[in-house]
């Protein structure tokens, strides 16, 4: 079944660095209304995005920021980048409950993350996506709702077959669906592998205006799926005919693709679909940005137009609909049960996939 | 550029899934070694799940197997 259990204790994408500012940002995450702010000298502040007197969000105007404090909108109360309550209207004591509770932030990659859960992260830091600030690499990135479960976002990218049919024209040719897949999934790291070699490919025009490939490409998909927030997709595209990589892991015959996918779950029914699109060529190459975000940007909507229909479709069968999977499904399926494990916390072995 | 250095690490406990090229087969191996094709993905999960039972482990490679000290006749 579809995953919709949320997993807690985990890092999850809240925001991009460049959306967290000088003015509050509001998310919800996992069901918990979070504002996000920096501080004065640039630090990124998480904290419940609900003012301890009635509830007022602090990420809605005229909520607003005086230099390092935050002043709910409605009746003025004040706190610090701490969540303490600095300042209550009318009068001296502050009562001690009057305090918001924060999340620890790590900002990575591009990406500030927020660790949901009861306990704190300890040691445990988010994966890694460095393409996206590397200077080797140009990057296009955006966010888009999703009106849908997250889970549903997980099988849409774990199973790139859909590629042929749901986004022909732009990344789908025939022979995503046509080529078999190898699926790994290492346990002890919590990571599912799913790759796709295509030998002898048409080239779509994502990749052939974008790299200037006129024929036929070998091309390869390889993800690599942190869940249960970050999908890594390594896209390598080389015309018929180019030398594989070096021994040495070099591959300058070939273009290379990161594309990334954070998947944060805002409620039962509603997801943050971040999309970020790295490149290693035509670097400076403004037009080829454009396109490449336009055209990422048109395959993310694509899929959110049919995630929103699939869920308005499930959510309204009997709990225990019927559904069928094949071998396109293989990696699917695997992080459905990682999922599972890490909503439940219940061992490997004893979680069932369906 | 560089290429990509993707797919679980050796050594570690991971279980490994092949599509058959030209067949709707899929090749399941268990981080013990044992080995089996399945056509139905499900079936396929809850045979790796369920290690160690059922999993008999793959015979060793004739590389491997030292020289019998002597043969039955």
């Amino acid at each position: 079944m579809i995953v919709t259990e949320f997993a807690r204790n985990q890092w999850y994408v809240a925001a991009y660095g460049h959306e967290v500012g000088r003015r509050q940002l509001g998310r919800t995450i996992l069901n918990e209304p979070i504002l996000l702010w920096r501080t004065e000298d640039g630090r990124a502040v998480a904290m419940a995005d609900r003012c301890v007197h009635r509830r007022f969000p602090l990420s809605e105007s005229p909520s607003h920021l005086v230099g390092d404090r935050v002043v709910c909108g409605y009746h003025g109360f004040t706190y610090g980048p701490d969540g303490v309550c600095v300042a209550v209207p009318a009068q001296q004591r502050i009562p001690r409950t009057a305090r918001l509770r924060t999340y620890p932030v790590v900002e990575q990659d591009s990406f500030v993350w927020v660790w949901i859960g009861d306990r704190e992260p300890g040691d445990t830091l988010p994966p890694r996506a460095p393409w996206l600030v590397s200077p080797d690499y140009a990057t296009v990135c955006g966010m888009e709702p999703l009106n849908a479960r997250y889970g549903l976002l997980v099988d849409n990218l774990l199973d790139l077959s859909h590629e042929t049919y749901l986004h022909g024209g732009y990344i789908g040719t025939p022979e995503v669906a046509e080529t078999p897949i190898t699926t790994e999934v290492d346990e002890d790291a919590g990571i599912v592998y799913v790759s796709r070699h295509m030998d002898d490919a048409a080239c779509p025009p994502f990749y052939a205006e974008s790299t200037g490939i006129k024929g036929r490409i070998t091309r390869w998909q390889d993800i690599e799926y942190h869940p249960p927030c970050l999908y890594l997709l390594h896209s390598r595209i080389a015309p018929v005919g180019s030398p594989p990589p070096a021994a040495d892991g070099t591959d300058s015959h070939a273009f290379h693709v990161e594309v990334v996918y954070a998947i944060t779950p805002s409620t039962e029914n509603s997801t943050y679909d971040f999309w970020a699109v790295a490149r290693d060529f035509a670097l400076d190459d403004e037009k080829v940005s454009d396109f490449l975000r336009d055209s990422n940007r048109t395959v993310v909507l694509q899929d959110v137009a049919a995630l929103n229909t699939l869920e308005e479709v499930i959510a309204r069968e009997p709990d225990r609909y019927q559904e069928l999977s094949v071998n396109i499904d293989t990696g699917g399926l695997a992080a459905r049960r990682l999922l599972a494990r890490m909503a439940g916390d219940v061992p490997a072995s004893q979680t069932a996939v369906r | 550029m560089s290429a990509r250095d993707s797919g679980a690490r050796d050594g570690r406990t991971v279980y490994r899934i092949r599509w058959l090229p030209g067949t709707d087969r899929l090749h399941a191996s268990c981080f013990c070694g044992a080995e089996r094709e399945f056509e139905d993905p499900v079936i396929l999960w809850d045979w790796l799940l369920g290690h160690p039972e059922g999993h008999l482990p793959r015979p060793p490679a004739e590389h491997d197997s030292p020289a019998p000290a002597a043969a039955l006749v």
